[in-house]
């Protein structure tokens, strides 16, 4: 493998990954081509790669036809405020775990650990009967306390431990020593040091919070209430068909944001997901 | 909280402070309020849930109706009986087993390309992984489009002169669709775990077989494959527990159909529980499907002592 590959080989492999990458990009750049083309050149054929004329008619479309800017802010704040409270939770959790040592510990471990080995799907039923009781159905509630502290958040302790774990234990020493308690320890110490892995597990909750699709159409029935994924799916035309300007548009509006986010940071994406999002 | 803070005096060590607060009982309090969020959490929101899905699976709910009455074996009876479950268990597995199969063979390709000595190839690598950060429900809508009748991929086989089925409407063709839409979205983190594990191999092993005239193929099989084992074990596991709770691209892509040929498990409890308004039965199949996922979980960890090589 050291040795340089021929040109001719070299021709070979850049034609296969060219062609490989087709199925990859085609979609997303369709998509959002197609989003500034008038209805009539989204269906005609050969597809023009570069949209003939130039059309944000679809883009005004998705504003009347749902309370779309409502639905975005929803989809927005609660994968902020997922975000943040994954950290927060994780990120003690996973330093008590790693760092301090108490009675239970191990028990405790174990017990948190089995919410990676049961898969969200499974317990939706109950879920959505525990807050129908509470009367929590057709709000945002199960869509943030859910990941913030049930299962996905358990994927993030579990990440925040093993990256603690491998802190140097000198400059805690060094604060303890300086007289700081535990939380002093971990918030002036410990976290400030924790960054990439915060990275990552900030990531990878944002995207999971903000790509949801089945707690959202279980638990929320009411347009204003709509998250993103959700919303998309319910632009059709009068006869019940999807009306796919409308849609495309509405989906290059979901996509567009985390794609040029992920390219300007596409190795933090790649590990982050990679080393951390554990999905199929 | 104060005592965690902590504010106390450099002069005097916090442990002398009280002889209550010993430095063992400090530390059992810091650590238990610590994980007191994520212990509750997975209490509430996992545990007890687990618990009440067997709960409820022996019971008929009716949301609408608001009645919630004694069943017994029931479901369980109902679940034996049902002319539908042999069809979606059928769906499930070969989604799984498709899937695990293709989105394997092409990470390993993709990977073993971009480990080449090619200049480029981090652009490669974010185009292949950017479906990842895309939303699996536009992703699914825009294939959708292009799967239809007069779509973009019939448009291309034309051009070629093949005339492509309604990829969405024939049994076959639509869990091939299905499939391939989940395996182009996905591929890209199984990729890039293939890749770190390649850079793992030390070349010189290579070098070494060189010698010994191993071609290329044979290199492959018998350094890059066991060196690589224990990331193909997790590979597998990730991808095959991953397909098993695959719905959005279901519900969006083909609602289970045409008929019930790409009905998996996931989008058969929703349907049950949530359209038709059987919750019992919906929580009798959820019990079904952990059972199938804590069974797959078992086998591949007992297979990692079979194949799976180790360095040491």
């Amino acid at each position: 493998m050291n040795r340089e590959l021929s040109p001719r080989v070299k021709v070979w492999l850049y034609g296969l990954l060219c062609l490989l990458a087709v199925p990859f990009v085609f979609p997303t750049w369709w998509m959002v081509t197609s989003s500034v083309k008038p209805v009539s050149e989204i269906f005609s054929f050969p597809p023009s790669l570069l949209p003939a004329s130039f059309d944000l008619k679809s883009y005004g479309d998705v504003f009347e036809a749902q309370p779309f800017a409502r639905q975005y802010l929803n989809s927005m704040y609660i994968a902020v405020v997922c975000t943040v409270g994954t950290l927060a939770v994780s990120s003690l959790a996973g330093y008590a775990f790693a760092r301090i040592r108490f009675r239970g510990q191990n028990a405790m471990f174990v017990l948190v650990l089995t919410g990676l080995l049961i898969p969200s799907e499974v317990t939706i039923v109950p879920l959505f009967q525990l807050f129908h009781r509470w009367g929590m159905i057709d709000t945002h509630w199960p869509l943030i306390l859910v990941p913030i502290f049930g299962a996905p958040s358990v994927l993030a302790t579990f990440i925040m431990r093993q990256f603690f774990i491998a802190l140097p234990h000198e400059l805690e020493d060094a604060g303890r020593v300086d007289g700081l308690g535990r939380l002093a320890i971990f918030w002036r110490i410990a976290l400030p040091l924790s960054r990439p892995a915060l990275g990552a597990v900030a990531i990878f909750t944002f995207l999971h919070s903000w790509n949801l699709y089945l707690e959202p159409i279980v638990f929320l029935s009411t347009p204003e209430n709509f998250t993103l994924p959700q919303a998309l799916t319910q632009f059709v035309d009068a006869y019940g068909g999807p009306s796919w300007g409308t849609q495309l548009s509405a989906a290059t509006l979901t996509a567009l944001p985390v794609l040029v986010v992920f390219v300007l940071a596409q190795r933090q994406f790649v590990e982050g997901l990679a080393h951390t999002g554990l999905k199929g | 909280m104060t005592l965690l803070t902590d504010r106390p005096s450099r002069t005097s060590p916090p442990a002398s402070k009280s002889t209550f607060w010993t430095i063992a009982r400090r530390e059992n309090a810091a650590g238990w309020l610590f994980i007191a969020p994520q212990v509750a959490g997975t209490v509430l929101f996992v545990l007890v849930p687990l618990v009440l899905v067997g709960w409820y699976s022996l019971h008929e709910w009716n949301v609408l109706a608001g009645d919630f009455t004694w069943t017994g074996g029931d479901n369980y009876r109902q679940l034996a009986e049902d002319q539908n479950l042999p069809k979606v268990l059928a769906a499930t597995g070969l989604f799984s087993v498709g899937l695990l199969v293709l989105n394997l063979s092409l990470a390993l390709l993709l990977a073993v390309l971009l480990n080449q000595k090619l200049r480029g190839t981090v652009l490669f690598r974010t185009l292949f992984f950017s479906p990842v950060v895309v939303s699996m429900v536009a992703w699914t809508i825009v294939w959708g489009f292009l799967l239809q009748d007069n779509g973009g991929i019939n448009g291309l086989l034309d051009t070629i002169g093949v005339d492509g089925p309604n990829w969405l409407r024939g049994d076959v063709t639509a869990m091939i669709a299905v499939i391939v839409v989940q395996v182009i979205k996905n591929v890209g983190l199984n990729m890039v775990l293939f890749l770190a594990a390649l850079q793992g191999v030390p070349g010189d092993l290579y070098e070494a077989a060189k010698v010994d005239g191993a071609g290329a193929f044979r290199r492959f099989r018998s350094i890059t494959v066991p060196m690589i084992s224990p990331t193909i074990l997790l590979t597998s596991i990730l991808t095959v527990v991953g397909s098993l709770q695959v719905f959005a691209q279901i519900a969006v892509l083909t609602q289970g159909g045409p008929g019930t040929s790409t009905t998996v498990l996931v989008y058969y409890l929703y349907q049950q529980a949530f359209q038709f308004h059987q919750l019992g039965y919906g929580a009798t199949l959820s019990l079904l499907l952990f059972g199938i996922v804590l069974a797959l979980t078992l086998v591949q960890w007992q297979m990692r002592r079979k194949w799976v090589f180790h360095e040491s």
